[in-house]
């Protein structure tokens, strides 16, 4: 990539017994002569110059614009589909249950919300809830919860820690789990119908678990007292946080999904970058392969409608996305490596000319043309 | 000290006497019915700054008034009172350890200075108590003791001289190391003086001390029990200097008048003050520069936060409910603490750790000059000696070289070189007797050599033609001379006959006239012998001796041969004998003059003349008679010394060298070379003065000089001011306005169309453009005198006061531009221009050791100082400089993303990167390399800056860190700052970026952008490098090694003493993502490319091969070796072109 002139200097450095006749004879204080002291150690000295640059720019702009049209394709191919069931306009079926919002109904409000699929989506499909206008990365949010807790310390199940302030404590009662994060757990209920030809609505199975980092769901999250099965018990002596309709340990009847390695609850305290963000909710497994995992047609959504966004200007999505080996659908990686390719070839291309025409001085002629 | 400046400036204090009393021996004396003691200072010398109890407090407020350490302190209180996105350690940790290296530092370096100090103040004299000699230590001494010096011992303190072992109430010293003169000088006893000090009842009246060495005036009162008080007055020639050394007198007596700080020495000594280099200003400009970036960020997210807020449902929204506390702060406390929190979040940009890598740098950057063979010198089996390690970098910045000549310039050791006879030329090579070889003379086919007469006679002007005293050897060796008469006595040998006189010259002469056969042997009352060819002793009777003085420039004895003959002889400058000697003989040798002059040596023309009876009547009754004049005596003398002097004869001409330190020319010339403007400051004559410059070619035979000395303010017959005036507008308008614009950066060798000027000035002149009487426009002299000074390409000033050599170095220094100077010297006369110069050299030379104790950094020989700061400080520039630029982009694109995401946070001060990446990020992750780089960089070969001296003026006038280059950096910071903030923000606008399907959070955000961030910072320093050591391999691919083997390590475990496990696998999970790999991949390159495409527009600077080779070509062909054995003809060359 450089032309590099691999100087190594004379290393007089090891045979210093040779530089004087006396040399060893008497101790002096004249310095040592070692290369290192002497700075004349052996040095690889590169030079940047259009000779050794333009090749690598050819080479950039020849990788990155195939991997970027790659990604591009990738990405395009990716099937997704949005649905926004906030409710905020009066169209909407939700716009009810958007419009009475209190936390402690106990009946909730329930919406579905029609759509249908103009392709089929043939593998794996990713659902998600995304929220806009949510600060998860708020820092007085983020902060707010006890990590010791929730791997399952008692002691800190018992006295959580201070940063959960003011969800904390509740009528003297330690809150499990504490902090800000948890109390505002998304509690929306999604389900996913599909609406046959003949009108009869089929239920899609929803996979609750895979949803969570696995270290996170093994290691980080864990349940006081190890996996005893009474969390009852355990998490006696503790309440519920203030917005949640049911304590911790109801939040699953599957023992390994419930507690504090319930997986909705893990996906939810990983506190998100950026104010609109997504969070993976339910899997939908692929069956067989000979029929897609949501052939084209209609479907229902349907909402238990609990959780609240209107005050702060928010916004609730469910997303249907299938996942390559990127990831989910973002265009943007492919573009830029496009965009960054190409601009490596033009500049090389610049270059060059800049190099045929003004370079002659220069005495490196060495550019592949 | 302060009081004394205080008094000083307000002179007519009343309370303060101008003169002190000082009782000899510390007696009562019969006159003063009260002894009081009076209460000096003791002669304690003190150079260090602090003590065991005050180092704690001064040391810790001197530390924090650096504004860096202040702010620090600042920010780390912050930490520690107010709710803040990062803990106090983060900050407090890096201060303490900067604080604590730096203080064990400056500790050390007092420490030592307090050893030099005491070993100067328990040096042990003798102090005269009750008639007997008590040992004291030197720290001991009171004004008015009564102290006994031996040979060869140094002052402890200023004496009046009271006894002289020797006979004739004189001794010599030498004063070579407090103004460079090394010749001896001879000092008086006090007139009339008794013998028995023990009985000796006086009181001194002198002056207050004051710094000027050649003023002394006080009386001094003698009490006998029967007589009147007798009154003597004495003089600068009673007085003996603390670190002048008593030289060829067995022992004095002399009671102390001046102690300790308040020695004449002392009060030359200027104050140390902490030297700050250029590189240090410039940090602490961009450090008001990011301080401001700093203030106006954080200025920004509090007013937005604010905004923000107060939208419906964003202050407080369900979901995220302030706590009690927050709740009940008043508004604006919490505004300000909000802003205060935003400052601590964005500190980092300015790096505490960047303080600790510029010490360490300069710290272990130094050892490189300490370690350095080139340096070494073999006599003194020594090499260089670093003080000061701040000052490196400036080292690559010199612009003004202030050079002392004595021990500097020249070895302060004259030769005799060659000699003309009669138009002939007689080399010195041969010491055999009657060995003159001609190696070069005119139309010498008919005779050879000139007649042996005239031979004779030469070598007979030479022995008797001068003041020189034979150094008396033991008694017994003298007796033996006298007794066994010259003819039976074995010569001895010349090194071992010690010659002493006011002038080196003189001595140089009557050695080489030995070598040629003539032997001076001594003065004995009145009578001169010299042996000659014959190692028969020719006696003279010295009638008279017409002193040397600088304005006649020649001097001239007159003596009676045994035959009855009355001779003059006259040795003096070509310019003053000449007019004096019949003209048809001038031509023959004024060739030969001219040659040895241009050669460098010192030439001086004798001449003769045979007095007649009657002549010689005239001639001694107008000496005596001009001698016992009260009034005009000077301007009798002289004409009666210009009526004697003529109508000589000439016989020929000699050349002295005085032998130059090695490679003093190539050295100055590569000084030259590189920009530096050299001044030669020196406390000798100025003939002397002018031939060294000549010699080390800093003026040429093409230079025109410029005088503004005491002769020719005097020449015009007129008032000194008038003159002065109209001499500096003369000098001002030739060299300044007349000169052509275009001259700044072109080597004068090659810039031969303009005429040259070279300007010498005096200690006289420059008091009076200095000080000028009040009815001038003093001001308006200074500049001019400056400008002069600047516009001329070498300056010499000669009879120089220490003090008034740090006067020049200072107004050079705060002139316009405030250039870099640097002062070199070996005597303590330079320590305060040495002291006051940006950078002080000392030269490990002869004269003892306050120059090298005084300096920054000590060197064995002048030749060293080219490799010094042509090579090492280039090298250190180059490095700091880097390093300091990086360390302020590095930080800027490592902070901006952290900005940037404050306006996607709701501004709540949420960090972007987790605390250990914060706190690691300048301490671990990028701050090796840099380390590495800025000890082990060179941009361009050793040998090749050694070469070619013009690439210094590259990096002239702090040219890396001008805001140009700072701008690029910042430039370059910002548009990082933003691919990595904006780059990865597009990515996350979906965060599902595993084939799971599964979601990455802020810290998995946080941590893409690090990882970008710190290969980007490292692989940018890569290429920056271009000198590639395996030193730089291991520490930059080390490092970024370590970063990933870190950021597993960190995420890997469930930290117990963490609060929040927030980078648990994530660095694993964003691994296992191919966008994220992708993303890294992408923005890296992306970042690098502004400076690859830099980097191929840039002209290359580095040592390619074949351009070296070229250059050094064509270096030669230029500076070539012939040009350095032809000086003139490639001068010649050169004025004809022009």
């Amino acid at each position: 990539m450089m032309a590099s002139s691999y100087n190594i200097k004379e290393e007089d450095g090891h045979h210093s017994g040779s530089s004087g006749p006396g040399g060893n004879a008497v101790r002096t204080k004249k310095p040592d002569n070692t290369a290192f002291k002497q700075q004349r150690l052996p040095a690889w000295q590169p030079i940047i110059t259009a000779g050794t640059v333009l090749p690598a720019f050819f080479i950039i702009g020849l990788i990155f614009i195939p991997i970027g049209i790659g990604l591009y394709v990738t990405s395009n191919n990716i099937k997704e589909f949005e649905i926004d069931y906030t409710g905020i306009d009066i169209s909407s079926p939700c716009f009810n249950c958007s419009q009475s919002y209190s936390w402690n109904t106990t009946t909730s409000c329930t919406c579905s919300i029609p759509f249908s699929l103009d392709q089929p989506f043939e593998s794996n499909v990713f659902m998600y809830y995304g929220l806009s206008n949510f600060y998860q990365n708020h820092r007085r949010y983020v902060k707010s919860r006890d990590d010791s807790q929730l791997n399952g310390n008692l002691d800190s199940l018992k006295a959580p820690s201070k940063e959960c302030e003011p969800y904390r404590i509740n009528e003297n009662m330690p809150i499990a789990p504490c902090g800000a994060i948890a109390n505002s757990m998304f509690n929306d209920t999604l389900d996913l119908f599909y609406i046959d030809p003949n009108g009869t609505r089929t239920p899609i199975p929803l996979m609750k678990t895979g949803i969570a980092w696995w270290t996170d769901k093994h290691v980080k999250f864990r349940n006081p007292g190890g996996s005893s099965s009474n969390l009852t018990a355990v998490f006696y002596g503790t309440t519920k946080p203030l917005s949640w309709p049911k304590p911790v340990y109801e939040l699953d009847t599957d023992p390994e999904n419930n507690g504090f390695v319930n997986e909705d609850l893990i996906v939810w305290m990983r506190t998100a970058a950026l104010p609109t963000f997504r969070k993976l909710y339910r899997i939908i497994q692929k069956k067989n392969s000979l029929t897609p995992t949501l052939p084209r047609g209609n479907y229902t959504l349907d909402i238990v409608y609990n959780y609240p966004v209107r005050s702060f200007d928010g916004r609730k999505r469910m997303i249907l996305s299938t996942i390559s080996w990127m990831g989910g659908k973002n265009p943007f990686l492919g573009i830029a490596y496009i965009s960054v390719g190409s601009v490596c070839f033009f500049l090389g291309v610049v270059l060059l000319f800049i190099h045929h025409k003004y370079g002659n001085r220069n005495n490196s002629s060495d550019i592949p043309n | 000290m302060l009081r004394r400046r205080l008094n000083r400036l307000f002179g007519g204090d009343e309370k303060r006497v101008d003169s002190r009393t000082i009782y000899v021996g510390n007696r009562p004396c019969p006159a003063t019915e009260t002894f009081i003691p009076p209460k000096f200072c003791d002669n304690r010398i003190v150079s260090s700054k602090y003590t065991i109890w005050n180092f704690l407090p001064k040391n810790l407020f001197e530390q924090f008034r650096r504004i860096a350490n202040f702010y620090f302190l600042i920010i780390f209180l912050v930490q520690v009172i107010v709710d803040t996105p990062t803990s106090p350690v983060t900050s407090g940790l890096p201060l303490f350890f900067v604080i604590t290296v730096t203080a064990i530092k400056q500790g050390y370096e007092d420490w030592l200075r307090h050893k030099a100090d005491s070993e100067v103040n328990k040096y042990p004299v003798r102090v005269l108590e009750d008639g007997q000699p008590a040992r004291k230590d030197s720290e001991k001494i009171k004004v008015g003791d009564i102290v006994e010096v031996v040979e060869d011992e140094t002052f402890p303190c200023d004496l009046i001289l009271l006894q002289s072992s020797r006979d004739d109430d004189t001794c010599f010293v030498t004063t070579a190391s407090l103004d460079g003169e090394s010749n001896h000088k001879t000092h008086y006893t006090v007139p009339d003086m008794e013998k028995d000090l023990q009985s000796l009842s006086a009181t001194i009246e002198c002056e207050q001390p004051q710094p000027d060495l050649y003023k002394f005036v006080g009386r001094m009162h003698i009490y006998k029990p029967e007589h009147d008080p007798a009154v003597r007055s004495l003089g600068p020639e009673n007085l003996l200097l603390k670190g002048a050394t008593l030289k060829n007198t067995k022992k004095i007596y002399g009671v102390a008048v001046y102690t300790g700080m308040e020695t004449k020495m002392a009060l030359n000594y200027q104050g140390k003050s902490q030297k700050r280099s250029a590189v240090e200003k410039s940090i602490n400009a961009f450090l008001l520069v990011y301080l401001c970036i700093l203030i106006s960020k954080a200025v920004v997210c509090t007013t937005l936060k604010y905004v923000w807020q107060s939208q419906d449902g964003q202050d407080e929204p369900w979901y995220n409910q302030k706590t009690e506390k927050e709740k009940g702060t008043i508004l604006y406390v919490k505004m300000f603490t909000d802003f205060l929190s935003f400052m601590v979040l964005f500190n980092f940009i300015i790096p505490v750790s960047m303080y600790v890598t510029v010490e360490m740098q300069k710290f272990l950057g130094s050892f490189f000059i300490t370690w350095d063979r080139d340096f070494f010198d073999p006599e003194i089996e020594e090499g260089a000696l670093v003080n000061t390690s701040d000052l490196n970098e400036e080292l690559g910045q010199v612009e003004y070289v202030f050079t002392d000549k004595t021990g500097t310039l020249t070895q302060n050791n004259m030769e005799f070189i060659e000699c003309c006879i009669d138009g002939f030329q007689y080399t010195a090579f041969s010491s055999e007797l009657d060995s003159f070889c001609v190696t070069d003379g005119p139309v010498s086919t008919f005779q050879e050599k000139a007649g042996r007469e005239k031979e004779e006679l030469f070598l007979r002007a030479l022995c008797l033609c001068h003041t020189v005293q034979v150094k008396e050897a033991g008694p017994d060796e003298l007796g033996g001379d006298q007794v066994d008469g010259p003819a039976s006595e074995p010569l001895r040998p010349a090194e071992q006959r010690g010659f002493i006189a006011s002038s080196p010259d003189e001595v140089a002469l009557v050695k080489g006239a030995m070598r040629y056969g003539f032997t001076f042997l001594g003065l004995e009352s009145k009578t001169m012998k010299i042996k000659n060819w014959q190692n028969d002793v020719e006696e003279y009777e010295l009638l008279h001796v017409l002193n040397f003085d600088p304005v006649r420039r020649r001097m001239s004895v007159i003596v009676r041969s045994k035959s009855g003959d009355t001779l003059l002889f006259c040795k003096g400058a070509d310019s003053s004998i000449f007019p004096r000697v019949r003209p048809e003989e001038v031509e023959r040798i004024r060739m030969h003059v001219q040659r040895s002059a241009t050669e460098g040596y010192r030439t001086l023309c004798v001449a003769y003349k045979r007095l007649s009876v009657d002549e010689y009547a005239a001639a001694d009754a107008g000496l005596r008679e001009a001698r016992l004049a009260l009034q005009d005596r000077e301007e009798k003398l002289m004409a009666v010394y210009n009526q004697v002097e003529t109508a000589m004869s000439l016989i020929g001409a000699t050349a002295v060298e005085d032998r130059l330190q090695e490679e003093a020319a190539q050295t100055m010339e590569a000084l030259q070379g590189a920009g530096m403007k050299v001044w030669v400051l020196t406390g000798d004559k100025m003939e002397t003065a002018k031939s060294t410059c000549y010699a080390c070619r800093l003026f040429r035979r093409s230079t025109e000089l410029l005088e503004l000395t005491v002769r020719t303010l005097e020449s015009g017959g007129r008032r000194r001011e008038e003159m002065l005036h109209d001499l500096l507008f003369d000098f001002h308008r030739k060299a300044v306005q007349d000169a052509p614009p275009a001259r700044a950066g072109v080597n004068r060798s090659w810039s031969s169309a303009n005429p040259e000027y070279g300007f010498i000035v005096d200690g006289a002149a420059l008091a009076l453009v200095m000080n000028p009487s009040p009815d001038t426009n003093c001001s308006r002299y200074r500049s001019l005198f400056l400008q002069i000074c600047q516009n001329c390409t070498a300056v010499l000033c000669c009879r120089m006061a220490p003090l008034q050599k740090a006067q020049i170095v200072k107004m050079v220094k705060n002139s316009k531009g405030s250039p870099i100077t640097l002062s070199i010297g070996d005597g303590a006369n330079d320590v305060s221009m040495i002291l006051e110069a940006h950078v002080g050299i000392g030269v490990k030379g002869k004269e003892g050791r306050q120059a090298v104790r005084n300096s920054d950094y000590a060197i064995p020989k002048l030749k060293h100082l080219r490799k010094l700061l042509l090579a090492h400080g280039h090298l250190y520039y180059i490095r700091i400089a880097h390093l300091v630029q990086y360390f302020f982009y590095k930080n800027l694109c490592f902070i901006l993303p952290q900005f940037l995401y404050q306006f996607f946070c709701g501004c709540s001060q949420q960090p972007l990167y987790d605390a250990a990446y914060l706190t690691m990020y300048n301490i671990c992750f990028t701050s090796m390399p840099i380390l590495a780089y800025s000890l082990l960089e060179q941009q361009i070969a050793i040998e090749v800056l050694l070469d070619n001296a013009t690439l210094y003026r590259d990096i002239a006038k702090n040219a890396m860190l001008r805001w140009g280059p700072f701008l690029y950096w910042t430039v370059l910071a910002v548009f990082q700052g933003l691919i990595f903030f904006f780059g990865v923000k597009y990515l996350f606008s979906n965060p599902a970026l595993q084939d799971n399907g599964q979601v990455f959070g802020n810290w998995s955000y946080g941590t893409i952008v690090f990882t970008v961030l710190v290969f980007t910072v490292t692989l940018k320093l890569a290429l920056d490098t271009r000198h590639w050591t395996w030193i730089n391999h291991f520490v930059i691919w080390g490092s970024l090694a370590f970063y990933v083997v870190f950021s597993f390590f960190w995420g890997g475990i469930i930290w117990p003493f963490l609060k929040q496990q927030r980078l648990y696998f994530v660095f694993f999970n964003m691994l296992s993502s191919v966008s994220a790999w992708l993303v890294i991949i992408l923005l890296i390159v992306l970042s690098l490319l502004p400076d690859i495409l830099l980097g191929v527009l840039r002209k290359p600077r580095g040592p390619h091969t074949q351009q070296l080779s070229k250059e050094s070509l064509l270096y030669v062909d230029r500076y070539g070796n012939g040009a350095r054995r032809f000086p003139l003809a490639v001068t010649c060359s050169w004025r004809h072109s022009g």
